[in-house]
């Protein structure tokens, strides 16, 4: 009895990520999830720009690379082409929270249909560490060498929250991958978010809160640790939004 | 099917767009195009199409991209400003190889510029108005029937060489109403099945649409063999039209509204005797090169007239190898040459002209 296998919508291609860090967990729950459902060879998904740019190389379903923060947009011209396509973005948080901020906000005031795997992990990786939309206060980065300054930059934008207040948005869930418990809470939420367009449902957007080891300058233990002790305090857990659950309800 | 009716320019080429089987349309408003999102606005809904409002002109073309690499026909258009935020997206869809057809109706710039037609955006069109090495497909309308066969060449030039297409118009061809004839070629069909992404249906390898490549020696590749692409269409698909040029002595090149009022005044200036003729470039890239620079062994002058601070002037040059002077006879701005304009630069050429 085979009790652990790679999921058939992962390739094998050898992932380029950094020892320690969780993008590998998040693929590889995202592709669990397709598989469970069923959906491999409807799915379309959209790669973004930073250190998940490669993501085409690993999903065995169709992909395209958008410009960075633009994969919100390149996705709903996708699903307007075929609305059959079960199509999701995977983006970080430079893409969507700072260059991309206006496509992930309009599309979900839309209410597109599709599905967002947003991945928070509050640095800009790819580039080499610099400060994201979601660095932390007095976080230390390249471009906060002093931590990071609210009286000079401003504090963190939280994603889910604002999202909140767009009546377009359907789902909103921010989940974690720092422990057991937490990833599979994250998986839960992201199938959640795909059944939902399945479903016709609307905009889902799940932001999982993810290490970036390299850039923060710790072990991967560590990393979980920080993630655990000062990132869940700033982000707090759990479900934003649910209209499905309110029409349920109703 | 001849029937003629009476359309304004930029219905006429939305009309076209559907015509040559566009079902996706992605905009933003600005003037003076917004008659095609408005017309789009009211038929794709009827026609099982999409009309989409997007949040940016950069929104719009990367929905574009995205209906573009699942294998539709997409389209969007703007004018001046828009279209330099259009550019990172055009970019990518040149790096992807995706067709697409994107309208500029050009009004006077730079930075916002005026709303009244202009000539001005012909570098950006021509010589790639992004990043990296790419050229598109553009063509100039110089009527509003050309706002239909040239929407609906745009469209198969962009499927044939799997490249984005531009049209090139100004607020002048835009909003000017003529008789056009709405029949057109039948639409030909491209296989897109080998690259676009519709879903993998579990029976083949995925497609992935990108124009990342890190390694050098890769992309250096693949831009050798789009240029190979670009060699083929500059050999192939330039167009152009000759007006009165059997035994001109001096050539004007004008394209879009600028070669209309440039009509007026070579039939003026023949009038004075003055044998004056005019080439006039459809496609603007390609450039009609080999017709211009075969026109530099017979004329001894050329005009290029034009609604920009001398744009075009530079490949009327390069095409001819400076065989020939080649005077320039612009307004900008939003403002048109008059007939009087061009007929003092006729005039000018007349006394200069062969010296060279």
């Amino acid at each position: 009895m085979i009790v652990f296998e790679k999921p058939k919508s992962l390739t094998d291609a050898q992932l380029h990520y950094c020892p320690g860090c969780t993008h590998g967990i998040i693929h590889r729950l995202v592709a669990e999830v397709i598989d469970e459902l069923g959906i491999e060879g409807k799915t379309i998904g959209i790669a973004p720009v930073g250190c998940s740019v490669f993501a085409y190389n690993y999903f065995t379903c169709d992909m395209i690379e958008a410009a960075h923060g633009r994969a919100p947009a390149v996705a709903t011209g996708v699903k307007r082409s075929n609305p059959d396509n079960i199509v999701f973005t995977y983006q970080g948080d430079g893409d969507l929270a700072a260059i991309g901020t206006a496509e992930t906000v309009h599309s979900a005031a839309r209410g597109e249909n599709i599905t967002i795997i947003f991945v928070n992990n509050a640095i800009y990786g790819m580039t080499g560490g610099q400060m994201a939309p979601t660095t932390l206060p007095g976080q230390v980065t390249q471009t906060s060498p002093y931590g990071r300054d609210p009286k000079a930059v401003g504090l963190p934008v939280k994603v889910c929250e604002l999202l909140q207040n767009v009546d377009g948005a359907t789902y909103l869930e921010r989940v974690a991958v720092n422990n057991v418990k937490n990833v599979k809470n994250a998986k839960k939420a992201i199938k959640k978010a795909f059944m939902n367009q399945i479903e016709g449902k609307g905009f889902s957007l799940v932001e999982v809160l993810s290490t970036c080891p390299t850039n923060w300058g710790l072990k991967p233990d560590k990393a979980l640790e920080w993630l655990e002790e000062k990132m869940i305090p700033y982000y707090p857990l759990g479900v934003y939004k649910d209209k499905t659950a309110e029409k349920e309800g109703e | 099917m001849a029937e003629k009716v009476l359309m304004k320019g930029n219905e006429a080429l939305a009309e076209a767009a559907i015509m040559a089987g566009c079902r996706h349309y992605f905009g933003y408003p600005i003037t003076p195009q917004t008659e095609v999102a408005a017309y789009m606005a009211k038929r794709m809904p009827l026609i099982g199409g999409t009309f989409l409002q997007a949040e940016s002109e950069i929104a719009a073309i990367n929905m574009v991209y995205g209906a573009a690499a699942a294998g539709k026909r997409a389209m969007t258009s703007s004018s001046s400003p828009g279209i330099s935020l259009k550019s990172e997206g055009i970019s990518y869809l040149a790096g992807c190889d995706l067709p697409a057809l994107i309208v500029n109706v050009q009004r006077g710039g730079p930075g916002l510029g005026g709303i009244q037609p202009s000539q001005s955006d012909y570098f950006q069109a021509t010589k790639g108005g992004g990043h990296g090495d790419f050229h598109l497909i553009v063509l100039a309308p110089a009527s509003v029937q050309e706002m239909v066969n040239l929407t609906f060449k745009g469209f198969d030039l962009a499927d044939k060489y799997r490249m984005p297409a531009m049209l090139l118009s100004d607020g002048t061809m835009g909003q000017m109403m003529e008789p056009v004839s709405l029949d057109v070629d039948e639409i030909k069909q491209y296989d897109k099945s080998s690259w676009a992404c519709t879903g993998t249906k579990c029976e083949r390898e995925h497609h992935i649409i990108n124009s990342l490549i890190i390694d050098p020696d890769e992309l250096e590749k693949y831009n050798f063999e789009r240029f190979e692409r670009y060699a083929k269409i500059e050999a192939e698909e330039a167009m152009h039209d000759e007006y009165r040029m059997e035994d001109a002595e001096i050539c004007i090149v004008a394209y879009g509204v600028a070669a209309r009022v440039s009509q007026n005044a070579i039939d003026k200036a023949r009038e004075q005797g003055i044998k004056v003729g005019m080439i006039r470039p459809i496609t603007l890239w390609p450039f009609p090169k080999a017709a211009l620079n075969a026109a530099a062994d017979k004329v001894k002058t050329f005009i290029s007239v034009e609604l920009s601070m001398g744009q075009m002037i530079e490949d009327i040059e390069l095409a001819t190898r400076c065989k020939k002077p080649v005077l320039l006879c612009n307004r900008v701005g939003g403002m048109i040459p008059t007939t009087e304009d061009i007929l003092n630069s006729i005039a000018k050429a007349n006394s200069v002209g062969g010296d060279k």
